[in-house]
């Protein structure tokens, strides 16, 4: 039964170590602030989840300590992982970061401009 | 089982020198602050994985907090980084 607890405990923990040296390479590789926090958010969320769930098996399973802290501390950082991601990359989109030159689509432009068109005529009223 | 720890532990610490570098180095405000995240993100990996290697429950309070914090780290550097300010103040009221 150890063996068995040691064997799932090994494979989450690594699968949560080689998520967050995916988020690693990611920050280092990719090229603009967009992509970089999409490679953030995601991967290190599930990476650090990952690794939460394999330290929670060794306490419940191994030294029989139930510990329902860690299960409150997934919760959190899966609820406020991609929310973080999301409230960056905005305020870095209206803060005037220039996007990659190899970017195809850009949707958000033409609502943004016509808000700051609005704004203005408002402001000469 | 020790030795696995140890490994994981030393692959954990090396992206976070990898993150650290984007923190240095990043062309502008944003970066750092998602460099911030993800940093607070594997410190709390590191955390969790300390307290397998030496054998207490002890240290596992300090997961929620960090969370906690590293959040509001977020929004309040994103609201400032928006708007200029972190609390607005609203006097028409």
């Amino acid at each position: 039964m150890t063996i068995l607890a040691n064997i799932l405990i090994v494979l989450t923990i690594s699968f949560g170590a080689i998520f967050i040296m995916v988020t690693a390479i990611g920050l280092i590789r990719l090229p603009d602030v967009y992509s970089r926090s999409h490679a953030a958010s995601k991967s290190a969320t599930l990476g650090v989840m990952s690794i939460l769930i394999g330290v929670f098996l060794h306490f419940w399973l191994i030294e029989d300590h139930f510990n329902p802290r860690i299960l409150l501390g997934i919760l959190f950082l899966f609820i406020t992982g991609p929310v973080g991601g999301h409230v960056i990359a905005r305020a870095a989109y209206f803060s005037g970061v220039k996007a990659w030159k190899g970017t195809v689509k850009d949707e958000l432009k033409p609502e943004y401009e016509r808000k700051m068109k609005e704004a203005s005529i408002k402001e000469k009223e | 089982m020790t030795y696995f720890i140890w490994a994981i532990i030393v692959n954990v610490t090396l992206s976070l020198i990898g993150l650290v570098y984007r923190l240095v180095k990043g062309p502008s405000v944003p970066d750092r602050v998602i460099a911030l995240d993800s940093i607070g993100v594997s410190i709390i990996s590191l955390v969790g994985l300390f307290s397998i290697f030496i054998k207490t429950s002890f240290y596992l309070d300090i997961i929620l907090l960090l969370a906690i914090l590293s959040f509001i780290g977020t929004v309040a550097f994103s609201k400032f980084i928006e708007k200029g300010e972190i609390i607005e103040r609203d006097n028409s009221r």
